[in-house]
């Protein structure tokens, strides 16, 4: 492709080499990486079976029924036939076998898990969305405007309006009018004394900054991993009614920290970087420095950790479900099967073996493709 | 060096005073323990057409001066004068119109573009700036890339590409599209091949006649700066050592420091012989902690008790030749 188009003399110049999209070339990469490929390919086999099991075995007359109860079959190992005797039509099992066994109650496993699996998807992108909007904003903020300090007015103003809000809450209704009237117009004088160079409403010091942006957003973080994850969900999901959607949320409030931090590395040293330097001098505004040149190149990493974070948002609801604490009955997720199957794991063991496996083999794949897109989107292993 | 409103207007820029601290933050509740003078009371001006060399070692407050100039950096005293008007404590809002008069070409080709982006999309967004709509994007983006030598058809490749030469001419072309009238060359030719690097000045030469562009040259190769500059500015530790003319500072260097830059250049004479080399003893002090009176008197050859004890004055050799050097004056 070499032009030799000439203008003033000067010949003009582009690259020679065959044009090679970022893309081509990532997906290039990731294809020499024989586990990550397999763990896509599970990961599609995975998407497609929870997507086909929620259509399946939902709805008044599902093609599987999750929840129909045949005691006279219980406890049937997998790949057994149903005893076509003792059934009416419409209990006999769609395939015509057992694919997986049944449970203590007589219900296809087979039906359960494809049930479960819709769950556990959900779960997963669900609680990951929640945790990576929460960090890239948050991480955004402490890389970008964390030098802003915060100053010992702005906290006063916030300490009264939320005490205020706090003992409305709490029935004392003339108190807590008071502190939001206070914090309120308190906030008004901060704003008039910050508009006015040479101020007389307040004292000096209350306009020093008390600590940067940066340490609160930082400092949260650090509270945040401090309680073990996990007991804190427990908690959190012993007092709230038992839904899954309350499932999701909590478990992607606890787990936002790791891309705040993540998304915050990226920013102070994408900050630094000559070309958002340029987009200031060429007088960008600061929403477009952020999201049209900072984001895209501070999204690799993200998308791997999301990707691992699908894996254990997978496992925690797993976990939660396995202590009774997660989504109600009758609905049916991989880890409350694993639950009611522990009772009987030596007459039946396929009962704690399926779901075990198939969160294994979710999370593992989950795990062995984020690991591939990590090397996929590492800069320095691109070019050859 | 006082100047009346008339002749303020008549540069580009003007520089007056200018100064950088930058604050050192330590202990446990992140006080200031110390102030690193980055610059430290620097003053020149740029004429319209004019280019201006800034040299200096590495760390002697060059580079800030340039994004001082920009408003990437908050001066902590001094001023700057665009085309006359004080610019130096603009709010970001205010400065945004004035953003397209000054533009800046960075030293390091490969982290100057957005590697997510196509050189087209990075020079859009300078002509989004302007306002201009979407096929007068495209005609004037061809024409500016055409303009530095770079085939237009290339516009939605990506930057990982092209050489490092070709990228630093899409962002002579990035800097160019908002029609500036200053551009701030920060070390543009240091990070390139020596071949390349002639063709960048020549670019930056041709351009400069072309457009009626002011440039701030930064470098620390005086060689090099000679040849695109009108005036030189020698700075080392946050101060303007000597500044003049580019003949005038070739022919008679009056600063010990600007000598031991001198004579650190190759040279090849007739007779064959090297041409005195006295290379400079020591390091640059720290910013931090600079050393009282002259900023020099650590490494000068020519050093003496005054030296070590006054605060050495900027004053005029003769003609429009300034040096900070007391041993100079007439």
């Amino acid at each position: 492709m070499a032009e030799t188009l000439t203008k003033n003399h000067e010949i003009l110049e582009g690259p020679q080499a065959p044009r090679q999209s970022r893309f081509v070339q990532q997906f290039r990469l990731f294809k020499e990486n024989r586990l990550a490929v397999v763990g896509l390919v599970i990961f599609l086999a995975f998407f497609i079976t929870a997507v086909a099991g929620v259509v399946l075995t939902s709805g008044q007359d599902p093609v599987f029924n999750p929840s129909l109860v045949r005691l006279q079959e219980k406890l049937q190992p997998p790949l057994s036939l149903p005893n076509l005797e003792t059934l009416k039509a419409h209990e006999v099992p769609t395939l015509g076998i057992y694919l997986l066994g049944t449970d203590d109650l007589g219900r296809d496993v087979f039906a359960r898990m494809l049930q479960g699996a819709w769950v556990s998807l959900t779960v997963g992108f669900v609680a990951v969305g929640i945790a990576v909007i929460v960090g890239i904003f948050l991480g955004g903020l402490a890389g970008y405007y964390g030098q802003e300090g915060i100053c010992y007015d702005q906290i006063l103003d916030f300490l009264l309006l939320l005490s205020g809000i706090i003992f409305f809450i709490l029935k004392w209704h003339k108190l807590g009018f008071g502190l939001f009237t206070a914090g309120i117009f308190m906030m008004i004088l901060s704003f008039r004394a910050r508009r006015v160079k040479q101020n007389r409403f307040m004292p000096g010091w209350l306009h020093k900054s008390a600590f940067s942006f940066d340490t609160l957003i930082m400092r949260m973080v650090d509270i945040m991993l401090c309680f073990p994850s996990f007991f804190l969900i427990l908690t959190v999901v012993a007092l709230l009614p038992a839904s899954i959607y309350n499932i999701m949320i909590v478990i992607g409030l606890t787990s936002w920290m790791g891309t705040t931090r993540f998304v915050r590395a990226e920013f102070l040293s994408l900050r630094e970087q000559d070309f958002v330097s340029a987009a200031k001098a060429l007088g960008l505004g600061n929403f477009r420095i952020i999201f049209r040149h900072m984001m895209p190149n501070a999204v690799a990493p993200v998308l791997v950790s999301a990707t691992i974070g699908i894996a254990t948002a997978i496992l925690t609801e797993a976990g939660l479900s396995f202590l009774g604490f997660g989504v109600p009955p009758p609905y049916a997720t991989w880890g409350n099967i694993l639950s009611d199957g522990k009772r009987f794991i030596f007459d039946a063991p396929w009962l704690t073996f399926v779901p075990g496996i198939a969160i294994l083999i979710v999370v593992l794949c989950f795990n062995l493709f984020g690991e591939g897109l990590k090397d996929a989107l590492n800069p320095k292993l691109r070019q050859e | 060096m006082a100047l009346t409103d008339n002749h303020k207007n008549a540069v580009t820029l003007q520089v007056a005073g200018l100064k950088k601290y930058f604050p050192v933050h330590r202990g446990f509740f992140q006080r200031v323990a110390a102030r690193v003078k980055a610059v430290d009371g620097v003053d020149f001006e740029i004429g319209p057409g004019k280019s201006l060399g800034l040299v200096g070692e590495s760390g002697c407050g060059k580079s800030t001066v340039g994004r001082l100039i920009l408003k990437l950096l908050e001066p902590d005293g001094g001023k700057i004068f665009y085309k006359g008007r004080d610019i130096s404590h603009l709010s970001p809002r205010e400065m945004r119109p004035l953003r397209q008069e000054i533009q800046i070409v960075f030293q390091d080709p490969y982290g100057s573009l957005n590697p997510r982006m196509t050189i087209g999309q990075s020079i859009d967004e300078g002509l989004r700036c302007v306002g201009l709509s979407k096929e007068g994007r495209k005609s004037r983006r061809e024409e500016l890339l055409e303009m530095v030598g770079i085939w237009p058809g290339a516009a939605d490749r990506y930057p990982h590409e092209f050489s490092g030469g070709q990228r630093q001419r899409v962002g002579v072309a990035r800097s160019l599209s908002v029609n500036p009238s200053l551009i701030i060359c920060d070390e543009p030719i240091s990070a390139l091949d020596v071949s390349i690097q002639a063709q960048i000045i020549n670019l930056l030469n041709d351009l400069q006649s072309r457009l009626d562009l002011s440039y701030l040259f930064i470098s620390h190769d005086l060689n090099v700066v000679s040849y695109i500059s009108d005036r030189v500015a020698v700075m080392y530790l946050g101060h303007i050592m000597e500044y003049a003319d580019t003949e005038s500072l070739f022919e008679k260097p009056l600063h010990p420091y600007t000598l031991a830059l001198l004579s650190s250049v190759p040279k090849i004479d007739d007779t064959g012989t090297r041409g005195a080399h006295t290379p400079l003893k020591g390091d640059v002090p720290s910013p931090l902690d600079p050393p009282p009176g002259c900023k020099f008197q650590g490494r000068c050859p020519r050093v003496e008790e005054r030296c070590r004890k006054e605060e050495i004055q900027f004053s005029r050799f003769d003609g429009d030749h300034w040096v900070r050097c007391w041993k100079a004056s007439p």
